[in-house]
């Protein structure tokens, strides 16, 4: 007989966290996917100077002076070819070329006038013609040229980056633990003893929010460090939109796994939670985009409210009072969730 | 009197179609070694864990020690050990962390260390459960079931598929349990073992209790201690009057071509056999006796053997 008593919840938390780290691709994955993705879309979505104009002059007479005209006053960024006409009108229906300057007395400008990048080809071509025939500009007009970090592209990724894979985590990690153990018969043993039922879905939780942790961290720095990602909130009211994110996912993990026998029945519902709210909750584009119609549902989805706290948090350097509309939507959630998971969970 | 250790009146479980137990009534008393023996889908995993609490009846009553389970689960849960048939442990787990997990739960326990030398895992202290033989891993199963100290031990099919060592070593952790006072519920194919261990073995088909009291009731009450089993070479046939005739023989069997006479005593009994071949020039193909078992028990309740399903 020993007289020690060990601590039930963490011994369980201990488990869950010994079985993931024993476990080197989990471990590799949860940590490396994210700065992965983020380093792709990083490099994909990266702010470029806006493309060169590009332009066609329908080979003929005429067509070398006009070009040599454009090429003098158009700028580095305008570009002018010569081609056969067929090819010409060609290019310009499939987008290849912006515009058509076609020669003559007076020279004529041909494009589709609803193509943003043709509209600006007008106006270049057409100030670059003025000013081969003479024009004086009467004012000059100074520049500024910035990149402002925290209204870039990447900068509204990465928030909602870290918004995926807390839910990701959540529910992969959650499920997956979860359904295996039942498979395994190993939910019955445990319920043979004496164990409190809220002790073994809390540990579930906590060795969640380890890794979580971790991963958020790596994320954070890695976005900080390669992409100069502003973090303009306190560490704390990050740390507190993560944690509560995290927490609330991990509910709709325990409620989605709670009755499912297999894995394969388990990923399928996942999927099917999670996949609306890649596309809807402002990912990887702002939810705004959507019809007015269904913005008020999207905007009670769990992962749109916890990426717009992130990004208010993160960028916009909100307080967490600032952003306490937002939590309360994710908190709702979470509880909504654990307490329905609890009533209904499988435990055979 | 204390009062036993279970009882149970009147237990059903119904699947879909399979009526899995059918009315089953056990007393087990305190400080008694219970097997149940039965065929594959007999019923006995279902009985098990529904005394155990972990399936709920469709009918019956259950009780541990005088209690029934609703509103003893917490208190009944800390007197109780189990190994479950189909229960695989966490993988990435050490052994001595998978004790300490379980050990965890309890209020009253015994220390890892002692319960790892009982089902001798010393040697395993710290290796991984993926990396445990499967007998091995059953050891561990039993081992989380005694790191509670409890005071009832359920064990289904504990010494399925281990080696005869093994299997000897681990009645030895049953027989130094019981010493202590301690209460078994087992599940088995093996007759050796319910002979071995059980002071009674109940003998359940079809989720029915079919034969119950101690192996050598359960023998006697064949009315013979004895099998001669034989075989005869070629087409000849030998009638069941003619055998049945013979001194001493109180059944006649046939199966896949061999015939088992039970009988009360085989000096009487084999002479007779012989005259009655050699007479009608018949040859033996095979011929064995043996002292009537469990087994033999079965199969004279259901006329089929214990390990068909
Ligand atoms: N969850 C279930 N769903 C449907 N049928 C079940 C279920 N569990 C058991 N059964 C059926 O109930 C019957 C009894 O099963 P049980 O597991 O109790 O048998 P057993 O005596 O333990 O057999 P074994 O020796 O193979 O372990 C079987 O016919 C089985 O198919
Ligand atoms: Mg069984």
């Amino acid at each position: 007989m020993t007289g020690d008593r060990l601590s039930p919840l963490w011994q369980l938390t201990l488990w869950r966290t010994r079985e993931f780290l024993r476990e080197p691709e989990a471990v590799f994955w949860v940590f490396a996917f994210p700065i992965i993705l983020s380093l792709a879309l990083g490099i994909a979505f990266k702010n470029r100077a806006p493309d060169n104009v590009k332009v066609a002059i329908p080979a003929g007479a005429g067509a070398a002076e006009l070009k040599a005209a454009l090429d003098a006053n158009g700028g580095k960024k305008l570009e002018t070819l010569v081609l056969d006409s067929a090819e010409a009108y060609n290019r310009l229906r499939t987008g290849g070329v912006s515009l058509l300057v076609i020669p003559g007395e007076p020279v004529t400008l041909r494009y589709d006038s609803t193509r943003q990048e043709s509209d600006i080809a007008r106006l270049v071509v057409a100030s670059a013609l003025q000013e081969a025939g003479g024009r004086r500009d009467v004012r000059t007009i100074g520049e500024v040229r910035v990149t402002e970090p925290g209204s870039r592209y990447i900068d509204f990724l990465i928030p909602g980056l870290l918004g995926m894979n807390i839910m990701g985590t959540g529910l992969w990690g959650i499920g997956f633990g979860l359904v295996s153990a039942r498979q395994r018969k190993l939910l019955k043993r445990f319920l043979a003893t004496p164990m409190r039922k809220s002790n073994f879905m809390l540990a579930f939780m906590l060795s969640r929010l380890v890794f979580l942790t971790l991963e958020v961290v790596s994320v954070v720095v890695f976005a900080w460090a390669v992409f100069s990602i502003p973090v303009r909130g306190s560490v704390l009211a990050i740390a507190g939109v993560v944690l509560l994110g995290a927490t609330s996912f991990a509910g709709v993990g325990l409620l989605v796994a709670s009755r499912a026998r297999t894995i394969e029945g388990v990923s399928g519902l996942m999927n099917l939670v999670m996949m609306p709210m890649w596309i809807c909750s402002g990912v990887f584009f702002s939810w705004s985009r959507f019809p007015e119609a269904v913005q008020p549902f999207i905007r009670l989805l769990p992962l749109t409210a916890l990426n717009d706290a992130l990004r208010a948090v993160m960028i916009d350097g909100e307080s967490l009072v600032g952003v306490a509309g937002l939590l309360g939507v994710v908190a709702t959630w979470g509880l909504v969730t654990f307490g329905v998971a609890f009533k209904i969970f499988r435990w055979n | 009197m204390s009062p036993p250790a279970v009882s149970c009146h009147g237990l059903i479980k119904r699947y879909d179609k399979v009526v899995a137990v059918d009315g089953l009534d056990l007393e087990v008393a305190a400080g008694e070694c219970f097997g149940m023996l039965g065929p594959n889908g007999a019923g006995k995993t279902t009985t098990v864990e529904m005394i155990q609490g972990l399936i709920p009846p469709d009918g019956g009553t259950v009780q541990l020690f005088g209690l029934p389970w609703e509103g003893n689960e917490a208190d009944l849960r800390q007197r109780l050990g189990t190994a479950l048939q189909e229960t695989k442990l966490p993988e990435k787990l050490s052994v001595i962390e998978t004790l300490r997990l379980f050990r965890s739960f309890y209020r009253k326990s015994v220390s890892e260390e002692t319960v790892l030398e009982l089902v001798q895992l010393q040697e395993k202290r710290d290796s991984w459960v993926n990396k445990l033989s499967g007998g091995q891993r059953q050891r561990l199963a039993v081992a989380c079931a005694l790191v509670c100290d409890p005071d009832i031990l359920f064990l289904d099919e504990p010494t399925t598929g281990l080696d005869p060592q093994s299997r000897r070593q681990l009645w030895d952790v049953i027989n130094q349990f019981r010493s202590r006072g301690g209460t078994v519920v087992l599940t088995t194919h093996y007759m050796e073992e319910a002979e071995q261990l059980c002071d009674r073995v109940g003998v359940v088909d079809h989720g029915k209790m079919i034969a119950l009291g101690s192996p050598k009731q359960l023998i006697a009450g064949l009315g013979a201690e004895h099998v001669v089993d034989f075989a005869v070479a070629g087409e000849a046939v030998l009638g069941d009057a003619e055998l049945s005739a013979l001194p001493g023989v109180t059944r006649v069997h046939h199966e896949d071509g061999h015939t088992r006479l039970t009988v009360q005593r085989v000096h009487q009994t084999l002479p007779a056999l012989m005259a009655l071949v050699g007479g009608r020039n018949i040859q033996l193909a095979e011929l064995t006796t043996h002292h009537a078992t469990l087994e033999d028990v079965f199969m004279s309740l259901t006329g089929r053997h214990l390990r068909d399903g």
